[in-house]
């Protein structure tokens, strides 16, 4: 099995989702939504993020399971990373 | 040829993911930072350019669109349009290497890199320091990755024009691209947390 060829239109389609992503997030980033902005904020980059992985690095088109395993046990550890040292950190009682 | 191109493209992975670990720990503490010092971030975020941010946003995901049509150049045995899509990649990393000098020239020069000579008006300016200490630490490794980067596709380039890449052998330009997509996703993430904290943005 040779690896997938991907559109040219879907490159393209890509790169145009990530570029209207951007001018929203700048956008939103002007309005105060308090507590919210950093969520929404993430939640844009997160999603420019996948489509990066899914389509420019055609992750969504590898041909085998094991990269993917690979990539979400990183992923995996990088969480742990990050949500133990804020469960450390988030619930000390001084600081 | 197509078992060697998949385990090249696994090897290649799990070399990204011992950078996202890389990474991982300088955002693990940029996050527990920003949660004591959630002020002085704000603070931080304020003294950004906002415009050098965003156009350098918008140039990385350029480029990150002419290395994926450089490596399906490649994959059709396009060696003239892969040469091309490989120097218009470089052109925008040099744009990007470029904007950032002139952004890093600004902050030194308005003392806002952490050190004896590091002067901040306003309250919390031990704790601006650690913002721009982290900002010029995660800027600085990502540019740094962004010079390997654009060095890395010029010597592509050069092999893509002599002829050594086509349909049936492209894993170099193939990992380069998974390398190249890697530090876009970096900056990704770089300029929300970064440039966009506040809503009044400094400049």
């Amino acid at each position: 099995m040779s690896a997938h060829i991907a559109s040219k239109k879907l490159y393209i389609g890509v790169w145009l989702a990530l570029m209207v992503l951007t001018v929203v997030t700048a956008t939103v980033s002007r309005i105060d939504l308090g507590a919210a902005s950093a969520a929404v904020a993430l939640a844009i980059a997160t999603t420019k993020a996948l489509l990066v992985v899914l389509f420019f690095m055609g992750v969504k088109y590898v041909s085998q399971k094991i990269t993917v395993v690979v990539i979400v046990s990183g992923l995996f550890f990088l969480g742990l990373l990050l949500i133990l040292s804020m469960a450390d950190y988030g619930t000390r009682a001084f600081k | 040829m197509e078992q060697q191109r998949e385990s090249a493209e696994l090897g290649m992975w799990l070399f990204l993911i011992t950078e996202i670990m890389f990474f991982g720990g300088m955002f693990c503490a940029y996050l527990v930072y920003r949660y004591m010092y959630y002020q002085a971030w704000e603070a931080g975020s304020e003294q950004m350019d906002f415009w050098y941010g965003t156009i350098n946003t918008v140039v990385l995901i350029c480029s990150s669109l002419t290395m994926a049509m450089a490596v399906r150049s490649a994959q059709i045995g396009q060696r003239k349009a892969l040469v091309a899509f490989l120097i218009v990649t470089m052109i925008f990393g040099c744009a990007f290497m470029g904007i950032k000098s002139v952004e890093y020239y600004g902050h030194w020069t308005e003392h806002q890199f952490p050190g004896p000579n590091f002067h901040f008006d306003g309250p919390d300016a031990q704790h601006v320091q650690i913002f721009f200490f982290l900002y010029w630490t995660m800027t600085g490794l990502h540019a740094l990755h962004m010079l390997i980067g654009i060095v890395l596709v010029g010597f592509i380039a050069y092999w893509s024009w002599r002829g050594k890449y086509g349909a049936d052998y492209y894993n170099p330009v193939e990992n380069t691209g998974l390398y190249w997509h890697f530090v876009d996703m970096v900056w990704i993430y770089l300029y929300p947390l970064l440039y966009l904290i506040s809503h009044k943005h400094g400049r």
